[in-house]
């Protein structure tokens, strides 16, 4: 048992039909499914108390994950086992609680994301864009537009990316690939955005993304 | 998921509202069922995801064994347009599957302003909008809510109405539909059975009638049909279901809470006010009972509000132990607990104070009319002393937000009636200067006008609107005589209220407008940004219509209305009576006080005296 105010850190999965819910949502939906698993977060102090959560990486509306991560301490007593299973009955379809743990790294040590994506082409060859997929994304440099708060501007994303691997599918193409989840961030959907703004060819007519592992700088699985 | 919508999601704003897959949400076996129901809102999810009327009838339908009950909302314009540039057709949110693959389809129409929606998801469902367009028996097309309490303006469109609560009558005529299915009835037959439920409306067995310069002169019953038919109530409120396992939506909602049901009906008999006439009699649920429900709901939903609703809660006999009840459960847990449409009386208040343990919320106060002359001609039950008292001790509780909600318009008002709005301002915030505990943290007085509609089934259907131009000037009188700087003085448009009167008390013509509107891009029209008034007007020439016969002229004794055929429980009797003691600035007491007749007693049937006491109501 682990005692009540201790710093725990939740890792789960978000998938299926829950991949559309924003980052508020799931913050929102995050609190009701821990009162209703009868897990009784602790708030904050003040005037508008709230509980304290925070999530590591906030994911984008439509990008999957089996490896979110979220800060969190209780006002009673925990049994670190029992709880994915009892959470997980209290979320909506889509999300999974998988593991509970003690001892959470600094988020500032998060570094590396791997990601698994999902190149659609209704019309185009597969196999036949793996190869200029491969080399357009080996580039020394790629400089695209991007939005930011600050409205939009240019950015390479070449030094964000440590590797991609392309396999052909069934009318897709699949991708495979560790990112750079901070310092700086490259959301994935930034991938299909670059090969749309500078080898529309190449251009997928759609594509999705799921989050599968975070590592710290030394590729260390990051916990 | 389709794989179509897959790719329109990432593009639409909060696409969670499109995917469902809440908590909570309920799956079937499609092998085991054997009658497939959509309930259909026609706004969007979050304003359907609001309404409790829809999310009781998603439950009882469900208990059915055999038959699945899904929901369906109406897209927002960037979903609509993605849905129908892609050929995706309107589905339901728990399977996914397209409404046309449903045997029924159940609007819930609770505002006039929803109407052109409603066609609008039948075409984005793929299905002709009007009825005899649809010559198949399923899938069958219904409505119920408020609205159907005229049911002509829509009566082209849909199969059936269900006048008053759903909560038995939906399960009865979806088991005949179930019957009709595995026996394969025409559309004809199935109507005519249906017919014979009572609270079922067949407006395909009505035929209207007008006299040669084209006034309505009545409705013709065919084919056996009811001469009148009486709205549904739940007689044994305590023991009606209330499903404690509810949804939880993912997404942001309006009404984003635990939402607890005290009352139907109302005490009061505003005469302008329609829900005060149509929900009646009376009904309550314990306090125990409801906090059983109450805390039930909270923990399975994990929400951290809690409202308690009802026409007016103040007139709820066991508010103090209801209060002190969810209290104190609601205190150590950090979860609100909200009371709208509380009277502004001292019994009220101390309520309030006892509530605001959790947060402070605004005070909101409906005088509805400037002086106590015109007051007392609605028959709004509240004197100017209680609502300034009500004030004093909110001020001296530490409150600075005051709301104030008035109707301009009403019968019988004058110049000095609408003046007297600005004085009741004016006196509130007096009272503010005088016992603010802390003066310096300012104070906000909200003035809120909306300009009155007869609707039909109150004392004020033979009532007429004003004009649009009397009402700006009586806008603009207000506000020149609003001086002070902390109160800001709100008025909504007078083309929107315009609009509702003419669906709300139309005849049948009135649909023909209605799917003119709808053809030229009309729906959503509850939202301002969707609201077009010049569509409707050219609508109407179109038609042959003229909006002020519906708006403007004043109605005899006993000429006859679209709605005459449909009986919400209050006599036209009655109606005529208050309407007569409006003239004469009279009040009538509330049923507490006294029993005036107004009929809808007789709605309790067969149901024992002792089961409506226990819920804290009788009608002498």
């Amino acid at each position: 048992m682990l005692e009540a105010g201790t710093k725990l850190r939740l890792r789960f999965a978000k998938e299926g039909r829950a991949v559309y819910l924003s980052h508020l949502d799931l913050m929102r939906t995050m609190q009701r499914a821990f009162l209703r698993a009868g897990y009784p977060l602790k708030y904050s102090e003040g005037f508008n108390p709230h509980p304290v959560i925070s999530i590591l990486l906030p994911l984008g509306v439509g990008t999957a994950s089996v490896c979110e991560l979220m800060d969190f301490s209780l006002t009673a007593p925990l049994d670190p086992e029992a709880l994915p299973e009892r959470l997980t009955k209290a979320m909506p379809e889509g999300i999974r609680a998988t593991e509970v743990y003690t001892g959470g790294r600094k988020v500032r040590e998060l570094k590396w994301l791997r990601v698994e994506g999902v190149l659609e082409y209704d019309a185009a060859d597969p196999a036949a864009l793996c190869a200029p997929l491969t080399d357009f994304f080996r580039q020394a440099r790629i400089v695209i537009m991007r939005k930011t708060k600050r409205g939009e501007g240019e950015s390479d994303i070449a030094p964000a990316i440590r590797e991609l691997h392309f396999t052909p599918g069934d009318r897709c193409v699949r991708l495979q690939g560790v990112i750079s989840a901070q310092d700086p961030t490259l959301n994935p959907e930034h991938l299909p955005s670059a090969l749309r703004q500078l080898a529309p060819n190449l251009a997928p007519d759609f594509a999705s993304f799921t989050r599968l592992e975070v590592y710290d700088a030394e590729m260390r699985p990051f916990r | 998921m389709d794989p179509r919508l897959r790719r329109i999601l990432p593009r639409v704003q909060k696409p969670a509202r499109y995917t469902g897959g809440e908590y909570h949400e309920i799956h079937k076996d499609k092998a085991e069922v054997e009658l497939r129901c959509a309930l259909c809102f026609p706004d969007t999810y979050e304003i359907g995801m609001s309404n409790l009327g829809l999310r009781i009838l998603y439950h009882t339908i469900n208990s059915m064994p055999g038959v699945w009950c899904e929901r369906c909302f109406a897209p927002w314009e960037d979903m609509e347009r993605e849905l129908r540039a892609a050929g995706v057709p309107l589905y339901a949110l728990e399977s996914g599957d397209p409404l046309g693959a449903f045997d029924a389809l159940g609007f819930s129409i609770g505002y006039e302003m929803a109407y052109t929606t409603v066609l609008n998801m039948l075409d984005l469902a793929g299905l002709p909008v009007r009825s005899d367009a649809r010559p198949a028996l399923l899938p069958l097309v219904f409505a119920g809510g408020t609205s159907c309490c005229n049911p002509e303006p829509m009566a082209d469109f849909l199969d059936l109405m269900l006048l008053g609560e759903g909560e038995e009558l939906d399960n009865e005529v979806l088991e005949l539909l179930r019957t009709a299915k595995r026996e394969d009835w025409s559309k004809a037959a199935f109507l005519q059975a249906a017919a014979k439920i009572p609270g079922v409306w067949v407006p395909s067995l009505y035929r209207p009638e007008y006299d040669e310069r084209g006034a309505f002169t009545g409705l013709t019953p065919l084919e056996g049909a009811p001469e009148t038919v009486t709205k549904r109530i739940v007689a044994d409120f305590e023991h009606s279901p209330f499903p404690t396992d509810q949804i939880v939506p993912g997404t942001e909602i309006v009404h984003d809470r635990v939402n607890l049901e005290l009352f139907r009906g109302c005490i009061r008999g505003c005469r302008f006010c329609q829900a005060g006439q149509v929900y009646r009699p009376v009904r309550a649920r314990s306090a125990e009972t409801l906090i059983a429900q109450g805390i039930a709901s909270l923990q399975s939903s994990g929400y951290q509000e809690v409202t308690l609703s009802s026409l007016s809660s103040s007139d709820y006999r066991e508010l103090g132990q209801l209060c002190d009840g969810l209290l104190d459960y609601c205190v150590p847990r950090n979860i609100g607990l909200a009371l709208p449409s509380l009277r502004a009386d001292n019994f009220s208040m101390d309520i309030m104070r006892r509530v605001q343990q959790v947060r402070k919320s605004g005070l909101t106060f409906a005088p509805e009319a400037g002086t106590q002359r015109l007051r007392d001609a609605i028959n709004k039950n509240v004197r100017e002393e209680d609502l300034l008292e009500s004030c004093c001790v909110a001020f001296a509780g530490g409150w600075n937000n005051v709301k104030l909600y008035f109707m301009l318009g009403l019968p019988t008002e004058t110049d000095e009636d609408v003046l007297g709005i600005a004085k009741v301002a004016a006196d509130v915030l007096q009272l503010w200067r005088e016992h603010a505990v802390n003066r310096a943290r300012g104070v906000r007085i909200t003035v809120s006008t909306s300009c009155f509609i007869p609707k039909p089934h109150t004392p004020f259907q033979w009532a007429t609107m004003v004009t649009k131009e009397e009402y700006l000037r009586r806008v603009r009188l207000l506000r020149e005589a609003i001086r002070a700087r902390s109160i800001v003085y709100n008025w909504h448009d007078a083309e929107t209220s315009e609009i509702e009167c003419v669906l709300s008390r139309g005849d049948r013509r009135v649909g023909r407008v209605i799917e003119t509107v709808w053809r030229k891009g009309g729906r959503l029209e509850a939202w301002s940004d969707f609201f077009d008034h010049a569509r409707w007007m050219e609508a109407f020439a179109a038609c042959g219509l003229d909006p002020d016969d519906y708006t403007l002229r004043p109605r005899e004794k006993d000429e006859p209305f679209p709605w005459e055929r449909v009986n919400m429980g209050v006599t036209r009797r009655h109606l005529w009576r208050e309407w007569e003691l409006t003239q004469e600035n009279r009040l009538s007491p509330d049923c507490r006080a006294g029993c005036v007749g107004c009929g809808a007693r007789a709605l309790l049937g067969c149901c024992p005296d002792h089961d409506l006491e226990r819920g804290g109501e009788t009608h002498a």
